[in-house]
Order: C-alpha cells, then structure tokens, then sequence
C-alpha cells in the first residue's frame, strides 16, 4: 500500500523545550494507525503536526519533513487547504454554538458552497457517514449543544466529513465518553476506514488493539517502537515498550 | 474558638450594614425624585409634560413640555450609537484577535485611559476641535447634534471596546481550532464564528454604552447648542434632557423646579428600561 505520509528526522521544539527527537514514521494510505503513549509523550504534538495546527502555539518551531503525497507540508503548502483535506477530531466535542445544520454547513460555506440543494445533500451525507443521521434527522435546526456528548462527537466527525478530507486525524477522540458512545465511535472508525486515511491519537490500548492496523509507542517525544498492531502488542521488541503495555508504568 | 464565633457575628453584621446603605441610597433617589415630581406632574399633567413641544418655564402662563429634551436625548445617543458602536466594536475584534502582543500592551492602557478622562475634559476638545471642524466642513453654528453625537460616540469607545473585547475572548478557543481544522481563514473564523458567539456580550456593551451616552450632561452641554426645541436637522442644536436640568436648576423655583425633577424621572425611567434589557440579555445568556 502507498505511504500518505512520510516522516522524515522531525525535531520539534516549544521555545526552549523540545517536545519531538527525530521522528521518522510512514502512515499508510486508508489504514487505521494509532499512536500510544503516556501523558505528555508527543503524540498529540505530532498529530498537531500532520495538519499544521500546531502553527497556533506561540515558539513552535519544527526541522525535519513532513510529506502529505509526496509534498512537504511546511515548505510553501497553502495551510487552508490542507486543513480541507486533513480533517480534524477534537479530544473534547467542540460542536459550534449554532444549529445541527450550520455546523456541518460550515465546512462547505467556508470553502465557497452556497447553493442550498447541495448543501442539503452534503449534510445528509455527512451526518450518514458519521452514523448519527437517523439521530439527528428530525431536529437539523437545533443547537448542536443540545444534543449527548457522544451524539455531539459524531456531529464533530460529521462536520469533518463535510469537507471531504482524505486524511481525519483524530485526538484521542472517546476519552470523554461513555462507553456506549466509545463503543459507537469506534464500529464508525472502522467503518470510515474505507474512505479516508485514520491516524488516532488513543489512551486506551484496548482501543488500539481493537481497531488501528499500525501502531507507534511514544516515549519522552520519540518513537520507541512502531509496527504493526498485532506484531507490537502480542511480541514488543523492545523492552520498554512491552513494559507500557503490560501496564507497569503509564 | 468562641472569639471567632463572636467575629463571624459581627462581620455578618457589618456587610449586613454596609449592603443596606447601597441599597437604601438607590431607594432614596427613586423616593425623593417620585415625590418631588409628583406636584408638577399633577399640575401639567404627565401627558401634557411629555409630549408638550414648547419649554419655556419663564413665559406667563409658563409651558412645561418635554418632548424637545426628550428627543434631544434620543437623538444625540443614537447618533452617539451610530458612530460608537461600529468604531468600538471593531477596535475590540482587534485587540482580541488581530493585535500583535506587543502593541496591545501599549494600546490597551491609552483605551483604558480613554474611560478615566473626566467628560469636562472630553468637553473642551469637543469645543475646541469638534465645533469648529463641523462648523468649517457643514456650516451652521458647529453646536449640533452631529458634534454631540461624534463627542458622545467617542466617550462610549472604551465601555464598548472593553465589555465586546472581553465578550470575544470568552469565546472558547475549541471553537476556533475547530474551524481553523475545517480550513477556515483566521479571518473567517473571528467573523462567522467569534463574533456570533460573543453577540449577548457584545450587544450588552451596547446597552451598557446607550446608558453612558443618555446619562452624559458636561461634555453634551459644552457643545449641543442646548436650544429648547425640537430639531429638524443632525446640524439643529439640541438640548437633552440631563442638559436642561444642569442649565436650569440653578435659579428655578417653585413649578418649574418640580417639572426639572420630573425629567429626572423620566430620564430614571429610561434608565430603568436599559437595565432591565440589560438583565434580560444576561439571564438569557445563563440559560
């Protein structure tokens, strides 16, 4: 399978702090790759990096390459368009404060849609993909903060979709849930598979196991080890990496 | 352990004391200007006094209407409105999101000092520079409602900038990231997202500007020309309702001091209209 993204020697320091050391990992097009790790071990830091949100954080800087089709994404990329094809999954929901509609809307007005059939079409679509239409369908008009924070993080999903991404990252997209939502989340991530590149950053090795096909084990902003999902948590290379998972730290 | 006791007593004692005072003071006012209005208002009658388009307290028989003070307020504070909420409120979309930190450390006290100024202050510049500017570029005497209005919209700047900047900021930066994700601009973000969120803030600015720009009387009378009736053109000097009482009060006696206090009440009754607004918009907001 093609590599979507290609990883190469990424540094990536806060001011003085260097929160990444020398990163080389390639994500396979249309696969589930999940990153693992404890608090604070930079995989949320390098998903930030796959869609340039971390341009937002003040002394953020980054050596390396990062390359999304071949093409290094910090060298003259236009960052909006982008952030179009990489898509985005919060850690908390972060529905907007206007209707079920217009947040999914949003995306496609944002990217110069206005004609309202199509619109229609995109939200039905979306909220279909996200497995939440049949939920929603009867109450497109109301606020997206109405509704559970499972159902909330399926709308964010749906809203990601809107835009027709290829790549959806995801920030540890279940951890404020319950497990009937996590549970909802995840058969929907599979699912998506199909369509779109996943990279999910996760706390739950559970999760990782049950659906990514790769997974990298992070440890104090490197890559400890990185394989596929089966091979790293049913035989681990490397010591430290059968430690996490066995749960004797973490 | 008992002394703490004794303490606490007393302390509750004390706020209990000093909260009744404040609130004893705004029950004093309404009390004192009701009871005092209630003569003239009896005499003119409170239709008369409202709707009435001569004031000439002096003439015998002497007429006592206040429509021209009350469309002069009306007047200069939209004018104020028009010219200080656009101006206001994209200074604070600015400072919340546009301004490097470094020049927001320098902007942010001069518009703090903007709010510190004594309005006799803002007075002078108006008479000095507003004036003769309106006079030199529209004609007319220079004391208008445009120049009260420019005046009045200029004092209202930091009310508006401060309550909206804060109003925008509270916006919860998920949002923002959330649509910077979606492959929103920065700018498209602010102003489709930001600025939607923030409305009941930015609109309680507003409202909080509106009962700055009706109360304001020093700097309104240094330059509105204060003539006692109604207008017909932005260029028409105006007197407003808090005006007319500062001009007047001075030698009035007897009826024609009871229908200035009886302007204070309607000028209490307006007041009164924007706060309840004001706390409407708040309620609904924590719902």
């Amino acid at each position: 399978m093609a590599d979507k993204y290609q990883i190469k020697d990424l540094d990536l320091f806060y001011g003085d702090f260097q929160a990444l050391t020398d990163v080389n990992l390639n994500i396979e097009e249309k696969q589930i790759t999940a990153f693992i790790g404890p608090s604070g071990c930079g995989k949320s830091t390098l998903l930030k990096t796959l869609n340039r949100m971390n341009d937002l954080v003040d002394g953020c800087r980054i050596t390396g390459q990062v390359l999304l089709d071949g093409v290094d994404i910090y060298d003259n990329y236009d960052v909006n368009l982008l952030r179009k094809n990489v898509g985005m999954v919060f850690q908390k929901p972060n529905p907007f404060p206007m209707s079920i509609y217009d947040n999914i809307a949003y995306g496609p007005r944002t990217h110069g849609i206005r004609k309202k059939a199509l619109l229609d079409d995109i939200v039905e679509e979306s909220l279909r993909k996200a497995a939440i239409w049949d939920e929603v369908k009867d109450r497109l008009k109301r606020n997206a903060l109405s509704v559970s924070g499972g159902q909330q993080q399926r709308i964010c999903i749906a809203r990601a979709l809107a835009v027709e991404p290829e790549v959806l990252l995801m920030d540890e997209p279940t951890s404020a849930l319950d497990p009937i939502s996590t549970n909802k989340i995840e058969d929907l991530v599979l699912d998506l598979k199909k369509y779109y590149t996943i990279v999910i950053v996760t706390h739950n090795m559970q999760q990782a196991t049950r659906i990514s096909d790769a997974t990298a084990f992070f440890l104090l902003g490197k890559i400890i080890e990185f394989d596929a999902t089966s091979n790293l948590f049913s035989m681990p290379k490397d010591k430290r990496t059968e430690d996490y998972i066995t749960g004797r730290f973490g | 352990m008992k002394k703490q006791k004794i303490l606490d007593r007393l302390m509750g004692i004390v706020f209990r004391i000093t909260a009744t005072i404040s609130i004893a003071s705004v029950i004093l006012i309404l009390v004192f200007i009701v009871i005092n209005s209630i003569p003239a208002l009896r005499e003119i009658g409170i239709f008369q006094f409202i709707t009435g388009k001569t004031w000439a307290p002096t003439d015998t028989p002497a007429s006592f209407g206040l429509l021209p003070m009350i469309l002069g307020s009306i007047y200069v504070t939209a004018g104020a409105i028009l010219i200080g909420v656009p101006l206001g409120l994209f200074t604070a979309i600015f400072m919340a999101r546009f301004c490097p930190p470094k020049l927001y450390k320098f902007l942010k006290p001069l518009i703090d000092l903007l709010a510190g100024i004594p309005s006799i202050v803002y007075g002078f510049f108006g008479l000095v520079f507003i004036v003769p500017l309106v006079r030199t570029v529209l004609g007319g005497t220079g004391n208008s409602i445009l120049t009260a209005s420019i005046l009045l919209g200029i004092m209202i700047l930091p009310t508006i900038i401060g309550l909206s900047e804060a109003a925008i900021r509270a916006v919860p930066q998920s949002y923002y990231e959330g649509a910077l994700s979606l492959g929103a601009t920065h700018e498209r973000a602010v102003f489709t997202l930001l600025l939607p969120a923030a409305k009941s803030g930015i609109f309680a600015s507003v409202i909080l500007g509106i009962g700055r720009a009706i109360g304001e009387t020093m700097a309104v009378v240094m330059v509105a020309g204060n003539q006692a009736r109604v207008p017909t053109g932005i260029l028409n000097g105006v007197r407003t309702m808090t005006s007319s009482i500062v001009i007047e009060m001075g030698y009035a006696a007897d009826l024609h001091r009871g229908a200035l206090i009886a302007s204070g009440l309607v000028l209490f009754v307006f007041i009164l209209i924007l706060n309840i607004a004001f706390s409407l918009l708040n309620t609904r907001k924590g719902a």
